[in-house]
């Protein structure tokens, strides 16, 4: 079957089988690997991208259900070598160790924010529950959103 | 991981949807958010010959009053309704079960028709459209008919829905001046309620509807006849797990989800007012 | 200009994780994998069974190039064990079980295809007759040897720690018989899935004779070693292991797996790359957990708190084969009596094999399971002797002027402050106040009562004693940068910035002029990689002693530039120049220097060896436990930890972080499961509760440097510390939250229904009494 979708601005077709899942389309027919998979349960978010500027699982989507879509993965966020405020805070707060969560933390944090622009600590929490890191004990993941929010930080 | 392979349909209307469920029988199975389905077949544990896709047709997603009744769309996702104003004042308890499903990407695709129409008994919604008293819309080759929630869940993942019919609709009466609680145990944020409790109080009227306390979703009917012959919030709660088969598993065994039945339906009863 | 050292410099590798996600072996697009092949392994399903595997179904399936089975090995058939203690059978894992399986996910057949969703498919073409046996599960029967894994070997225990004079054994109970008090227990410290995010992943190809392998691991140098023993004569031309980015470790990736260590056969016979990597549940059931310790205990002291005698006794569950975790104890019995002044001590323990995934190591490995232990009875000695938990602890501290210390069990601690730690960790928790709030809601009977958890703890890092080495070197490139090799191999811990602070620090140059190399066994000679949280202590000193030697080299060059004796040209580490003591306006640059090197080559190297150290601190936790339903919340976790001295604040913050959030979800949260026939229930991240940020507050860090003789940094590890303090912190503060109810023990992960029926039990137990 033949799908198009808009990734990060560009226009990408391709032929798949149905099941194939949007985040192969992505990895495999797009060429994009910063979107990882993480697990196969919908429960990591490591595969978080934005579909028409929401957070959404790619793993658990078809290609075929974002036929005709605009995207964005972690490749489109930044502004050319500028980075996204959520991605500069990533760095400034040591958000990421390993970094295999990030793409998807990133943009589940991205969406987070346009839903509830000054969240507390605790709307944190809640808004990423969806968000599984094993590096960082989550600490600094908190203090990045805040700081990217323009928010209180986390006491430490 | 990837689902065994399959035929895609994308249907353009319901009535394209009802003719391509007529002629795939119980070889194919509707796709709106695919956040119940899609998993089931990354696993193998369900492997559809063909998927019809009903996920584009937005005539199904609104949220609209009808008379003393709140109309919901069956394709409106969970997203919608956690912040639509009309769910908020009509029927908050919607909107606070609602708020609790999954986690904000799951809300972000899944649908009130889809989760209604896998008829997990381990889901927050049926339960709550139990507590609302709401009904449902279905649509199939002999025409619409509406149903009863009490009349829909008829056993493990299974409902009233025939293989050649599909939820179009949820009916839910308004109730503005209601008192609710959401009641939602789990040891992680994003799991599935261990045991879950859906409670809507409305004058003298209490409809409480259970979470993983059954084979199906269920209602604390023995709750409700307390309450309504003047029992107190606790004494009505103690009567929670009365006649309930719940399942066992790692979380819990059935003598702790009968008692998390009766703490959490008491909670819930005192949240909504009820002493 | 101030050293850079002890600076939060912010991470040099970020940009790319942050930008387009970096590469990950999965991600690799390189063409010496063009055309690769896609592998798929088969697994039992089944924990105990003879079997007969029939490939025939699969060659016809769509894209399928080629399918294996154990019949068709004519290579290796088998992977050796790490710790050649054991006997060979147990020790010798098969790359394909062939006509036995020993637990639910090990592999039997291997299918090549196309594309990786027609190995899915194909895979399932596989047909596999079991005839199944009794499946050993829980470690305690398998000890008893009423049913037998390995016939041939004849018993379940694996190895005897006594026999290798780690152990003292035990004598009988007149061992305790001068103690005013006495407590004894049965602690179980539960299976716990590593679980990186990024699940295994490699690929393979031949080069001319060479095995070419890239993998997700944290030691590159150790997986070159393994397949040199597999594919030596058939590799003439040598193996080169390629380390990309990895998406965590914590234990789980030090060794090869079967299903790694396979792959250039099939390359081999395929004539073809191959790339592999699993699925989540493959991960689940195919990778090996940690812990899986079950310790009896009993500890014995003075009315007045002095603490006397304490016998250990450890059981681990090494499952279907003994891999590192079956070997475990060797860093667990070392560690027994923690950071306390025992005299007497006896230890016994003992590994078994069951029908479960085998054992590997975790975050810890063997220290936070003594820990736990000591910690809990230190607990229950207070209960039993009426005394204060916080007060026996500083009553049996080892003391800060003791140092260096031998400790009873024959351990030697570099450096502690242990009751510093205390005292640090206490005040920062408010400990007067969180009392007199404990005490309020227990008056005021509360739903939720709160309870305070403190362990003090000694870990040892870069473990075993005495120590060990790791590679460095460092290069200057004819721009004057630093070109530095390590083999040490970071998967997380941000080695490019620490080791870049230490050599520019030496330098004189900007960390942004240091390139690290790791990753690849022919750039690096040799290495240890990253584990045991030695890298900074063995690999940040290997490349600052590195760095040192090339200003040596450096200086002596420049001497001859700048006709000066060598002894008075100095190198200015605030400019990077080099010039004559008293004329610092003729300098020399990096770049004049390297320019002028002998061969032109300016570099030196560091290969030596250095102590283990032993790091400690102080966790605080406070709970909230909803009596009705058992739920507990972590409210606060305050710790004080040490780690000698520290390069990069902002880095050992992050480290403590993550292990604090790992230990605290061991306590509450994470146990890998099977049921009684063997069956895995714990499988995926919805079954298995990694933890998630809702379930944790932010944690409140308060500093100690206690720096260690050991190594030129002054610096110890950090890596696990979070995760071996923290546990039994939790546990503490939860059976604090109840004990006014009468509940003296609770076994971890605290689950809201073993915790309820806890209250339960202990409730009704009270209401008979009355």
């Amino acid at each position: 079957m033949h799908v198009s979708m808009t990734i990060n601005g560009k226009a990408v077709s391709d032929d798949v089988e149905p099941r194939t899942l949007l985040v192969h389309f992505i990895r495999e027919n797009a060429g994009l690997t910063g979107t990882n998979i993480g697990c196969d349960s919908s429960s990591c978010g490591a595969c978080t991208v934005h579909l028409e500027g929401e957070a959404v699982k790619s793993c658990t989507m078809l290609a075929v259900q974002a036929d005709g879509h605009d995207l964005t993965t972690i490749e489109g966020l930044a502004d050319g070598d500028v980075l996204h405020p959520m991605q500069q805070a990533f760095h400034e707060c040591h958000a990421l160790q390993c970094g295999y969560c990030t793409p998807g933390m990133v943009m589940a944090a991205v969406s987070l924010l346009d839903e509830v622009p000054n969240p507390t600590e605790a709307e944190v929490r809640e808004g990423l529950e969806g968000n599984l890191c094993r590096c960082t004990g989550y600490h600094n993941i908190v203090a990045a959103v805040l700081q990217a929010a323009g928010s209180e930080g986390v006491s430490s | 991981m990837i689902p065994v392979a399959f035929d895609y349909e994308r249907a353009t209307s319901v009535e394209h949807a009802l003719s391509l469920l007529a002629e795939h029988g119980d070889d194919a199975k509707l796709l709106a958010g695919g956040h119940s389905l899609l998993p089931l077949m990354k696993y193998r544990l369900a492997a559809p010959a063909v998927v019809v896709d009903i996920g584009r047709l937005s005539d199904l997603s609104y949220v609209r009053e009808d008379g003393d009744t709140l109309a919901i769309g069956a394709l409106t996702r969970h997203r919608d309704v956690e912040v639509s104003d009309l769910v908020h004042s009509q029927a908050g308890l919607l909107a606070a079960a609602t708020s609790k499903v999954g986690d904000p990407q799951v809300r972000h695709r899944g649908t009130l028709g889809g989760s209604l129409a896998h008829g997990d008994p381990a889901s927050d919604l049926p339960a709550t459209l139990i507590a609302l008293g709401g009904s449902l819309v279905v649509d199939g080759p002999s025409g619409r008919r509406e149903t009863s929630v009490d009349d829909f869940f008829t056993g493990f993942l299974e409902t009233d829905l025939a293989d050649d019919e599909m939820l179009v609709e949820v009916r839910v009466p308004k109730a503005p001046n209601a008192r609710w609680s959401f009641q939602k145990f789990n040891r992680r944020a994003q799991d599935w309620a261990i045991v879950g409790a859906a409670i809507q109080v409305e004058g003298d009227r209490c409809g409480v509807g259970l979470v993983n306390m059954d084979s199906r979703p269920i209602r604390a009917a023995g709750v409700e006849a307390a309450l309504a012959s003047g029992a107190t919030a606790a004494d009505a709660a103690a009567t929670a797990a009365d006649g309930l088969e719940p399942p066992a598993d790692l979380n819990a065994g059935v003598e702790y989800r009968c008692h998390l039945a009766r703490v959490l339906t008491r909670r819930g009863l005192e949240e909504s007012g009820v002493s | 200009m101030p050293s850079i050292l002890g600076t939060s410099v912010l991470r040099r590798e970020d940009r790319g994780f942050l930008t387009d996600g970096a590469t990950y072996t999965a991600d690799l697009d390189d063409s010496r994998l063009d055309g690769a092949v896609h592998a798929t392994y088969v697994r039992s399903t089944m924990a105990h069974a003879d079997v007969t595997v029939d490939a025939t179904g699969a060659f016809s399936m769509p894209g399928v190039v080629a399918v294996f089975t154990a019949e068709d090995l004519d290579g290796p058939t088998v992977l050796p064990g790490v710790v050649p203690v054991f006997a060979e059978p147990i020790l010798n894992r098969p790359l394909l079980a062939g006509d036995r399986v020993r637990f639910v996910g090990e592999p039997v057949a291997v299918v090549l295809t196309e594309h990786p969703s027609q190995g899915e498919d194909a895979a399932e073409a596989v047909f596999v007759d079991y005839d199944p046996r009794p499946a050993v599960v829980d470690p305690e029967e398998a000890a008893t040897d009423a049913a037998v894994v390995f016939e041939d070997v004849g018993t379940n225990v694996s190895v005897d720690f006594a026999a290798f004079g780690m152990a003292t054994g035990h004598s009988d109970d007149a061992f305790f018989s001068d103690c005013d008090f006495v407590v004894s227990g049965r602690v179980a410290q539960p299976r716990t899935a590593s679980a990186p995010l990024e699940v295994r992943s490699a690929a393979c190809t031949w080069e001319d004779g060479r095995i070419i392998l890239w993998i997700s691991n944290q030691n590159p140098h150790g997986v070159r070693d393994a397949l040199a023993g597999l594919y030596g004569e058939a590799a003439p031309e040598g193996i080169r292991v390629l380390v990309a980015d990895v998406g965590g470790g914590f234990g789980a990736k030090i060794a090869p797996y079967p299903e790694e260590a396979l792959l250039p056969w099939l390359s081999m016979k395929v004539g073809r790359p191959v790339r592999w990597f699993e699925n989540r549940t493959e991960n689940m059931n195919a990778v090996g957990p940690g812990r899986g310790h079950i310790h009896h205990f009993m500890l014995g002291g003075t009315s007045a708190g002095d603490l006397t005698h304490y016998r250990l006794d450890v059981l681990v569950d090494g499952g279907a084969y003994a891999r590192i975790g079956a070997f475990l104890p060797m860093f667990t019995l070392p560690m027994t009596v923690g950071v306390y002044d025992i005299p007497n001590v006896e230890t016994a323990a003992r590994s078994v094999v069951t029908n479960t995934t085998p054992l590997e190591a975790y975050r810890g490995a063997g220290r936070p399971e003594a820990t736990l232990t000591i910690e809990r009875a230190v607990d229950m000695f207070a209960t039993e002797a009426g005394l204060d938990p916080v007060e026996v602890r500083r009553r049996n501290y080892l003391p800060a002027d003791a140092f260096p210390v031998t400790t009873s069990v024959g351990t030697e601690y570099d450096t502690g402050e242990y009751e510093a730690s205390l005292d640090l960790a206490l005040g920062a928790a408010g400990i007067d106040i969180l009392r007199a709030e404990q005490q309020r809601r227990r008056e005021a009977g509360e739903v939720r009562q709160l309870g305070i958890g403190v362990a003090t703890y000694v870990e040892m890092t870069a473990g075993p004693a005495p120590g060990g080495e790791e590679y460095g070197r460092v290069e200057i490139t004819p721009e004057g940068k630093a070109r530095v090799l390590s083999g040490s191999l970071s998967h997380g811990q941000s080695h490019r910035t620490t080791f870049s602070m230490i050599v520019a620090d030496r330098l004189g140059i900007s960390p942004d002029d240091v390139e690290l190399v790791q990753g690849d066994t022919d750039e690096v000679e040799y290495g240890g990689g990253t584990f045991a949280s030695k890298s900074t202590q063995l690999g940040g000193s290997a490349v600052h002693d590195a760095a040192g030697a090339v200003v040596d080299e450096a200086r002596r060059v420049a001497a001859e530039l700048l006709e000066a004796g060598v002894d008075d040209v100095v190198l200015d580490t605030d400019t990077g120049l080099f010039h004559v003591a008293g004329s610092p306006s003729v300098t020399r640059t990096w770049a004049d220097v390297a320019a002028s090197a002998d061969d032109g080559v300016l570099a030196a190297e560091s290969k030596e060896r250095r102590g283990c150290t032993y790091p400690f601190g102080t966790h605080v936790a406070v709970v909230e436990v909803d009596v009705e339903t058992g739920y507990v919340r972590l409210d606060r976790h305050v710790t004080c930890d040490d780690a000698g001295v520290i390069v990069n604040p902002m880095i050992v913050e992050g480290q403590r972080h993550g292990g604090i959030a790992q230990g605290v979800a061991q306590a509450l949260l994470e146990e890998v499961s099977y049921d009684a026939d063997g069956n895995p229930q714990t499988t995926n991240f919805a079954d298995y509760g990694i933890v998630s940020m809702a379930e944790l507050p932010s944690f409140e860090l308060v500093p100690l440097e206690t720096p260690t003789p050991c190594n030129p940094l002054g610096a110890k590890g950090i890596g696990e510390s979070g995760a071996i303090g923290s546990t039994p912190a939790v546990q503490n503060a939860v059976v604090d939250a109840l004990s006014h109810l009468g509940v003296d023990h609770l076994d971890i992960p605290l689950t809201p229904q073993k915790v309820w029926a806890a209250i339960d039990t202990a409730t009704s137990r009270g209401a008979d009494r009355n």
